[in-house]
């Protein structure tokens, strides 16, 4: 029997928003199986949400992911906003979309950059941040905050977009396109990204249904599931847009289809941007006088993929259950296709790709022997094993 | 297929497991089944439905431990609810999880939150407090204080 070595990566911290931890036992260089343990944050938030008021429900929510800070907030809102039966008006849906949108565009920059970094790409990992901070700026000018914004309430938003606003959104949005130009030739037309991220990590369109993964994962593998087209919400219905697909299922598949949406995105906030001259005078926000009983569910696509709040209310002012499933929920469980089969520096950059999110890094992993418990490499080493075998690839392109 | 279509079908091959039906809205249907088909109704979902399964909700009420479990069809929108109550005394209900993977990390977590048991699933584990919980107190049922 061949010795297997464990390689941890984790408790702190991998490739997630939470400290998790990931096992991986390989043989020689190859990733033999994976296993996974998470509960170092778990905060009890579907507890905690049920001795909150429906009001402060959507700050508890805001707070599961810094990074799709907005797509709770939307999808709870869909789900309460389902109980009542109510409709918000359309300046409402236009606000709400652009502000899902934004974030996806951040989102999106935010892992090309530091899907960059960990192939040993820091260019790319400074120009795609170097781009997110305007997004940011956005944020800032519109909702006050350059993250968790605050902006949805039950039956509406909190603020109002300014007219007087308009022109200069347009503005950055207009540099943001030529931006993305550039990345997109930067990251797509490159032999060594194509080398390092083609067929690496591949999931099938089985193992998408298997795993009911969601989200740019699905998308990448051709499972064209995207819940502001299958599930219309706020303004998606109102604006022409397309769903991104890839077929190959590997790294550099979800890589294009991010980077794709991302265009869709800025159109559709274009054409929000529109449609909130045409709802001029409309009322932000619904007044709520009651919840009745019942059970609502609301989806909303998050740049992950999509984001399930289940409510149940019993009449009263907090919610009776509250049921939430992040889209990292499903995805992670796909690492065991992934990863499996994978060389160990091909491990970082598959985990990667489902979701960005690398901090702590310093922490990340140490690598013992099984068998005799010795240590064997760090963090900065397996990331210097990734970095490596890129320009290994780039001297022998060169 | 309509939607009709995929929901008189589904009506008519489960007929004798089906307790009470709840349409909430054309894209929300509630089912509620007895605990012993779940197996039955899932794999024709799955397998020939074209059903993705999106996640499970466990809630403790009077009735006893209830699971609504979610299911996704996604060209037409639509959600279908497939939901089961089971026995305080002995909560047990047959693991999805042979079937799809997808319901292998929900089934952990609500067997450890709310000590229902899933009969042959690969791995009941502990998904959440591996190491740092007692046995057999479990949070989220109504009389954990």
């Amino acid at each position: 029997m061949s010795k297997k070595t464990l390689i941890p990566i984790g408790p702190y911290h991998p490739l997630q928003e939470e400290p998790e931890l990931f096992k991986l036992y390989c043989d020689g260089e190859i990733v033999r199986d994976i296993k996974w343990e998470t509960g170092y944050n778990h905060r009890g938030i579907e507890k905690l949400s049920e001795s909150k008021t429906y009001d402060q429900v959507f700050f508890l929510v805001e707070r599961i992911c810094g990074i799709c800070s907005t797509s709770h907030p939307f999808a709870f809102a869909n789900a309460v906003e389902e109980i009542i039966g109510v409709e918000v008006t359309d300046r409402a849906k236009y606000i709400r979309s652009i502000i899902g949108e934004l974030e996806r565009i951040h989102s999106h920059l935010l892992w090309v950059g530091l899907a960059g970094h960990f192939l040993g790409y820091n260019t790319v990992f400074m120009w795609a941040w170097k781009y997110r901070e305007p997004v940011l700026d956005l944020f800032e000018m519109i909702t006050g905050n350059r993250n968790s914004y605050a902006m949805f309430r039950l039956g509406g938003v909190r603020r109002d977009i300014d007219e007087s606003k308009i022109p200069e959104i347009q503005n950055i949005l207009d540099g943001l396109k030529t931006k993305t130009d550039l990345l997109a030739g930067a990251v797509m037309d490159d032999p060594v990204i194509h080398a390092r991220t083609k067929g690496v990590g591949i999931l099938t369109k089985q193992d998408i249904l298997d795993y009911a993964a969601v989200g740019p994962t699905a998308r990448a593998s051709g499972v064209a599931i995207d819940v502001r087209k299958d599930d219309p919400y706020a303004a998606y219905p109102l604006v022409n847009w397309k769903v991104i697909t890839a077929e190959a299922g590997d790294v550099f598949a979800k890589a294009e289809v991010r980077l794709l949406e991302m265009y869709e995105s800025v159109s559709i906030i274009e054409q929000c941007l529109k449609g909130l001259q045409k709802s001029e005078g409309q009322d932000i926000a619904l007044k709520i006088k009651e919840i009745p009983e019942g059970m609502g569910m609301g989806r909303a696509e998050a740049p992950r993929g999509e984001v399930f709040h289940c409510v149940f209310s019993d009449g009263s002012n907090s919610p009776a259950r509250h049921k939430i499933r992040a889209p990292s929920y499903v995805n992670i469980a796909t690492f065991r296709k992934s990863c499996v089969g994978q060389t160990i520096a091909d491990a970082t950059i598959s985990l990667a790709a489902v979701d960005p999110c690398y901090c702590c890094t310093e922490r990340m992993a140490v690598a013992y022997d099984a068998n005799s418990g010795k240590r064997l490499m760090n963090a900065r080493e397996l990331i210097e094993l990734s970095v490596r075998k890129t320009s290994e690839i780039k001297n022998k392109l060169i | 297929m309509s939607r009709e279509e995929i929901i008189n079908r589904f009506r008519k091959k489960f007929e004798p497991e089906i307790l009470d039906v709840t349409e909430k809205s054309p894209k929300r249907m509630i089912f509620t089944v007895r605990p012993e088909a779940i197996l039955a109704i899932a794999d024709y979902l799955y397998n020939s439905g074209g059903f993705r399964f999106i996640i499970a909700t466990a809630l403790h009420t009077r009735k006893g431990f209830e699971i609504h479990y979610h299911f996704s069809r996604d060209e037409i929108g639509l959600i279908l609810n497939i939901h089961v109550v089971i026995d305080m005394d002995d909560p047990k209900i047959e693991s999805l999880s042979n079937l799809f993977n997808a319901s292998n990390w929900i089934e952990r977590e609500m067997h450890e939150l709310y000590g229902i048991n899933f009969v042959n699933h690969p791995n009941q584990e502990k998904l959440i407090s591996e190491g740092n919980w007692a046995e057999g107190v479990y949070p989220y049922r109504k009389e954990f204080k």
